[in-house]
């Protein structure tokens, strides 16, 4: 069976990255048979409703998927199209109550003309309640308008589909997560919807353990705890890790969600002297460089040993000394 | 810093990395605290194969805890034995150092662990 994914238009490019990762996560077959960065709509094939379901339940980037039951240029060739391939499912939905909503993707109708678009479909036998709240069935007539219709005053969409309602995605959770809302942010935290979707693309599920090298504040191990796999962090600036404590630091940000149980381990460490074990360990790393930009791109060690040479007290070592961080530019090493 | 972690890190320093010695890195004057988390089994089960079970019993025992049996449990005895399983939660993901030390048995540096945190940054002399 066809299905149709409604996508969000946003972040286009990491859209089809998102769902073919989610079918691998979820084990199933996927097959894309039509998408578009310039279009919101995208037709897979899929085994079952179940799996449809399944595929949608933590995309973050999708927001429905709908059973499609008819695509063409026209209104013409819609209906020819929904009479010829659902005609003998009509009748599981005779009885059922029902709704029919219109999205139209840079268009737009006015409410009389939705009621008439509506009417076109009288010949589906639905003899069933319609009912606008809770309905048990939901349609969906999509339509696909050129850029800027409106002020063009085009007459007719680009492309109309027809579906049925199966499944939602997670998208309100980059609400809960947003950075507006967390306890601890720092000036390079990752973005709620990007960290979610990294989260996504990596396979992050139940059992696994993700790791972050640059984890300030912790926004991708969130995110990996979203999904349930255990989240591993370290930086090279401890003040970013620790924080002001309580609310106010990493594992504040962890408890503010209720994901402690999720918090595998927390360290200041420099990527370039990694305390890291070289074993399988890892299910994956998921991580946002420091390009430079934002924040500077410092690893250990110093930039003229004769000019800043560190201080050797007798009797006491010099890591044990209170300065912040060590550190040169990575690039002139 | 849980214990789970610690079977994962080994001292930073490179010239240590060659050394079995290096790992594991041996806790000094901890202080342990224990968290109270839910089973998580379905994760326990993964990791069973990816922990370094000989340096996990010897960090078990330098902490104080019972010794652990030489063999690291099978997947189905963990999925059958539910006290087994909890015994290892407890261990793995409930115990956690505090405040105290890790040391390098190689090179002798000392890490510090201050607040939970580890602090694995190295002086200018080692790196």
């Amino acid at each position: 069976m066809e299905y149709l994914i409604r996508f969000s238009q946003s972040h286009e490019s990491f859209r089809l990255p998102e769902i073919q990762s989610l079918a691998v996560v979820e084990g199933l077959d996927l097959e894309v048979i039509s998408y578009s960065d310039e279009s919101p709509f995208c037709i897979v094939r899929l085994e079952s409703e179940e799996a449809a379901k399944t595929l949608l339940r933590r995309s973050v980037l999708a927001q429905t998927i709908h059973e499609l039951w008819g695509a063409g240029e026209t209104y013409d060739e819609l209906h020819a199209a929904v009479k010829r391939s659902t005609a003998h499912i009509w009748p599981k939905y005779k009885d059922v109550s029902f709704k029919i909503n219109i999205d139209a993707y840079q268009g737009s109708r006015s409410e009389k003309n939705k009621l008439a678009l509506i009417n076109t479909f009288a010949y589906l036998p639905f003899e069933g309640l319609i009912l606008l709240k809770s309905p048990d069935q939901e349609f969906t007539i999509f339509e696909e308008w050129e850029f800027d219709s409106v002020p063009r005053n085009l007459p007719n969409p680009l492309k109309v589909y027809f579906g049925r309602l199966v499944g939602h995605s997670i998208r309100e959770v980059i609400k809960t997560y947003d950075l507006k809302k967390r306890g601890y942010i720092s000036t390079t935290s990752m973005d709620s919807e990007l960290a979610l979707i990294t989260a996504n693309i990596a396979l992050a599920a139940p059992g696994k353990i993700f790791y972050d090298p640059f984890v300030g504040t912790g926004s991708f191990p969130i995110a990996c705890a979203h999904f349930g796999a255990l989240g591993m962090g370290s930086d090279i600036d401890g003040r970013s890790v620790r924080g002001e404590g309580g609310k106010r630091s990493l594992k504040g940000n962890f408890k503010q969600y209720g994901l402690e149980h999720l918090l595998g381990a927390v360290f200041v460490s420099d990527l370039t002297n990694s305390p890291v074990r070289r074993a399988r360990i890892l299910d994956g790393i998921v991580c946002d460089p420091p390009y430079g930009v934002r924040e500077g791109l410092k690893v250990l060690g110093c930039r003229d040993p004769e000019k800043d040479a560190w201080l050797v007290e007798k009797g006491k070592r010099s890591y044990q000394l209170a300065k912040l961080i060590p550190g040169k530019p990575y690039n002139n090493r | 810093m849980k214990v789970l972690s610690l079977n994962f890190l080994t001292c930073a320093v490179k010239a240590c990395k060659s050394s079995s010695n290096s790992y594991p890195l041996h806790p000094k004057d901890a202080e342990l605290v224990q968290d109270d988390l839910e089973v998580n089994a379905q994760l326990l089960l993964n990791l069973l194969p990816r922990i370094d079970w000989t340096a996990l019993s010897t960090t078990a025992t330098e902490l104080g805890f019972p010794a652990l049996p030489p063999q690291a449990p099978s997947v189905e005895e963990l999925q059958s034995d539910e006290k087994k399983l909890r015994d290892l939660h407890n261990l793995l993901m409930e115990t956690q150092i505090m405040e105290g030390k890790l040391v390098c048995a190689n090179c002798g540096h000392e890490y510090a662990v201050r607040e939970g945190i580890a602090n694995f940054l190295l002086p200018s002399h080692l790196v």
